[in-house]
């Protein structure tokens, strides 16, 4: 039996003793150190959650009081003298978030969906670079569709304010979000149901329409409840096209206001100490409708998750 | 699981009618309606992609014409006089950009560590949502919050803190008001953080749980491991969070038109009011002349390119991470 | 090392019940069974592996020399030093040079003089029988090498703190068979200088190289229990225990 390790036995022993002696005698420095950085990422943690409770907490002291049926069924008024606490309410902005928004969400979905299928289904160079396009406009700040409407709408084709611009701007926000998602939701659906159409005979179409994209639902849905949450709070792309108003009406063809532009209005403009104040409120039920599209969009994909285990 | 229909047992070679791209049946027509529909739908997105970009380069021609380089390297900016010079916006953006990520990447780093090693497994997901939740508050909530209650804040106690620890240090220097760089800097920083969570978070946790052991059964203590293993493991896709963030801080534009000041000059000081690319886009609209228009135009194709490429440079960092190369 | 009534359980499901044997001094002792059989179980509370899972309780006593590795005084940490591990597939850290992981022990002991650093490289690398291959290649990078010399590699690292005890968790089985045999015939080497305790699922490797055999087996409940140790001649030889028997010819996997 050869025996290596019998010449430079000394030093091995010699080198064993000298490391167990450091490393006794660095342990409690090592073991601080330790404690005092996992401290600090403790710290760290309580310090960002800190500041989203400190930023809830303050919507809901400064603006809950704000919540009230007036506020959702009057349009704004000016403070006159007899009346100085009467602001009124919001609801222009909110029949323009309705109206804005819902229009571009039947734009934006059929688009979208139909776009993200096709990524699903192709994999050529077109598609390739339809899918790099996405990338980029997802990272694109959003204030530059609003340039955009307002360029070709209402430069070139002199088109008015309206609130219908405001959807097209949204629309370009909305779609390459519902694309991206989509086509995750319709590669999930698993070949065999595709499959099975084709043996069945089915055109493409039917496959598409009757069997896969029901089995998508809760995917697509997911996808347009993000894109939702998404547009419902944008107010840079309005803000070039939509004009504004402070009498509520339904007609996206004339100027239009929104929840976003009216906190956004009533803060830069020469507005009183009780406007500005009065913005929390619509600030709060922004936030609210917000957080509940984006929570419900997250909770219908571990939803999703958990149903496919 | 989703229910399968079962078909009859298939024979082992594909059919003709199931290779792809080689159909071969009855009703083709319908199958050209439906890639009629998925490629003209497509088309029409597309179109409209080019025509954005189209018109948004055409449209600052005439600023170019009129000022030609000095667009990006004047210094004043004073659409009256129709003195175009955006350089006063680019060191804004880059000075609000700068101080966010100075904030945000440490903090951001550390909460990253506490969520995959000291948060009980089991708490992971909800927490890292809630931090992530602070990513979909809009803009304007942030910018609300920072102009109605951090500026009169900053104005009565923090400005005149800073001015005394640091004695007027030239970044501290000068006169304040409400609104100011400073501000925009630390708003921007609120709202990049929770991008960096969630993004070194999933970089440190796809560390290889077999490169922990293997640390840990050298003898090295808990933060030995993080520090000396995971960190610089999870390294590139760190650095793919850190730019999209950057990203993300470059093309903010309401929130910080809210907390800035609008101040079109160029000021050492930080505490001083100011501008970015984003902001002025947002802010120099209102009573704007063509020219002006053309000249916004200009800056909206330069944060185009901005933002795209630091957002290309992020993504592709954090594709490389995932494929699991290391810068 | 001497075990003695070592059980291990996670969240009260016992995993490995009452083992107890001695580790001779500088030799190879092999810990086999069919799969789930809590071998690696055990070999990883010999180390302390398990300190961070949640749930997991290690009874029962592990001595080295005169201490007993979970005793309150003595910290994880230094029990790592003295108790290496090599793992089941190559894990050498990617950010590293060969040189740099070849130290990382030794550094995150404390120890930072270049000469101590550079000697123990060497003889770890030449334990581990890479030195002449990596000698003139220390600052590339440990993904450059193969699968064989990385997990060699990773052999050096733990041996350059100089443990008393190497476990090694079915070190070859993730490798080709010309690495496999490599690597057999190091440990027939290096248990001059460590002793060795290996988790093979592999019989005829524990034959080869083993001079202590344990046999583990999954009981009725659930938990590996000890059935026969012996020297490995004579247990492959002459079992006292029937399942042995059984297990050594094949019966089940």
């Amino acid at each position: 039996m050869t025996n290596i390790g019998d010449l430079p036995a000394d030093p091995i022993i010699e080198r064993r003793a000298l490391i167990q002696a450091t490393a006794r005698s660095s342990l409690a420095r090592r073991n601080l150190v330790s404690r005092l950085m996992l401290g600090v990422c403790a710290l760290a943690f309580v310090v960002a959650g800190a500041v989203l409770i400190w930023i809830v907490a303050l919507l809901i002291s400064k603006g809950f009081h704000w919540i009230s049926k007036p506020f959702f069924t009057q349009d704004p008024q000016t403070p006159t003298v007899f009346q100085q606490n009467n602001l009124g309410g919001i609801r222009n902005a909110i029949w323009g978030s309705i109206v804005i928004d819902g229009i571009a969400l039947l734009i934006a979905i059929p688009v979208g969906l139909i776009a993200g299928h096709l990524l699903a289904e192709s994999e050529n160079s077109f598609a390739n670079a339809v899918r790099k396009t996405t990338e980029v406009m997802t990272g694109l700040p959003s204030i530059l569709f609003g340039i955009f409407v307002y360029e070709f709408m209402i430069i070139k084709f002199h088109y008015r304010f309206s609130g219908i611009l405001g959807s097209l701007a949204l629309v370009m926000i909305m779609v390459p979000v519902i694309m991206k998602a989509s086509e995750i939701a319709f590669r999930a659906v698993p070949h065999s149901l595709k499959e099975a159409g084709l043996s069945l005979g089915l055109s493409k179409g039917v496959i598409a329409a009757r069997i896969v994209t029901p089995a998508a639902v809760p995917g697509l849905l997911t996808a347009v409840l993000l894109a939702m949450s998404r547009a419902v709070g944008e107010t840079a792309p309005l803000i070039w096209v939509i004009g504004n108003n402070y009498v509520a009406t339904w007609s996206p063809y004339k100027q239009q206001s929104a929840i976003p532009i009216s906190i956004y209005n009533g803060l830069l403009g020469a507005a009183s100490p009780l406007q500005q104040d009065y913005a929390w409120g619509s600030a709060l039920f922004l936030v609210v409708v917000v957080l509940f599209l984006n929570l419900g969009s997250r909770f219908l994909a571990a939803f999703l998750r958990r149903e496919r285990h | 699981m989703s229910t399968e229909p079962t078909t009859e047992s298939a024979p082992p070679a594909v059919p003709e009618d199931r290779v792809p791209g080689r159909v071969k049946r009855p009703r083709a027509r319908s199958d050209g309606l439906y890639w009629g529909i998925l490629y003209g739908a497509t088309l029409v997105f597309v179109v409209v992609c080019v025509a954005f970009l189209v018109t948004l380069v055409t449209s600052s021609f005439s600023a170019w014409r009129h000022s030609g380089l000095g667009l990006i390297f004047g210094t004043t900016w004073n659409p009256d006089k129709e003195l175009y010079g955006a350089l006063p916006l680019l060191v804004g953006t880059l000075e609000t950009t700068i101080i966010a990520l100075v904030l945000a990447v440490p903090l951001g780093i550390l909460v990253a560590v506490a969520l995959v090693h000291l948060v009980p497994r089991r708490l992971r997901t909800p927490l890292s949502s809630f931090v992530e939740l602070l990513a979909a508050v809009p803009s304007v909530v942030f910018g609300g919050v920072g102009f109605l209650v951090l500026a009169p804040y900053f104005q009565q106690h923090f400005y005149p803190w800073l001015q005394s620890t640091t004695h007027s240090f030239y970044l501290f220097s000068g006169t304040f008001s409400t609104t100011s760089t400073l501000l925009a800097g630390i708003v921007l920083f609120v709202m990049v953080l929770p991008t960096i969570v969630a993004l070194s978070r999933d970089a440190i946790a796809t560390v290889p749980v077999e490169q922990v052991e293997g640390a840990m059964s050298l003898g090295a203590t808990k933060w030995q491991i993080l520090s000396r293993v995971v960190l610089p493991s999870s390294r590139t896709g760190i650095t793919g969070a850190v730019t999209l963030a950057a990203a993300r801080a470059l093309g903010e534009t309401i929130a910080v038109a809210m907390v800035i000041g609008n101040y079109f000059k160029i000021n050492h000081s930080l505490l001083s009011g100011g501008t970015t690319l984003a902001s002025a886009l947002a802010t120099q609209w209102d009573g704007a002349t063509s020219l002006t228009i053309s000249a916004l135009g200009a800056l909206a194709v330069i944060l185009i390119a901005i933002t795209a490429s630091v957002n290309y440079l992020g993504r592709a960092l954090l594709r490389r991470a995932s494929q699991g190369a290391l810068l | 090392m001497r075990l003695k009534d070592v059980s291990v359980s996670f969240n009260g499901r016992m995993a490995v019940r009452d083992v107890s044997f001695d580790v001779p001094d500088k030799r190879v002792t092999a810990l086999i069974g069919p799969s789930g059989s809590g071998k690696t179980t055990l070999l990883r509370a010999l180390n302390r592996l398990h300190d961070v899972t949640k749930g997991a309780k290690v009874e029962g006593e592990i001595l080295l020399g005169d201490t007993n590795l979970y005793s309150r005084e003595i910290h994880p940490t230094l029990t790592r030093t003295r108790v290496g591990m090599v793992f089941q597939r190559p894990n050498p850290f990617p950010t590293m040079s060969i040189y740099d992981n070849v130290v990382s022990g030794l550094r995150f002991s404390g120890i930072r003089k270049k000469a101590v650093l550079n000697e123990a490289a060497e003889s770890a690398l030449i334990a581990a029988a890479l030195w002449d291959r990596v000698k003139d290649r220390l600052k590339m990078h440990a993904s450059s090498l193969s699968g064989g010399e990385q997990q060699r590699l990773c052999i050096a690292r733990a041996l350059a703190v100089e443990p008393e005890v190497l476990l090694m968790d079915e070190p070859t089985s993730a490798l080709d068979p010309v690495s496999t045999k490599r690597i057999e015939e190091l440990m027939s080497e290096l248990k001059n200088r460590v002793s060795i305790v290996i988790v093979t699922h592999n019989m005829q490797q524990a034959a080869r190289i083993s001079d202590l055999c344990v046999f583990l087996l999954m009981g009725d409940d659930g938990a590996g229990e000890q059935i026969e140790v012996a020297p490995t001649q004579k247990l492959f030889t002459d079992p006292v225990d029937p399942r042995t028997l059984d297990y050594i010819q094949g019966r089940f996997g």
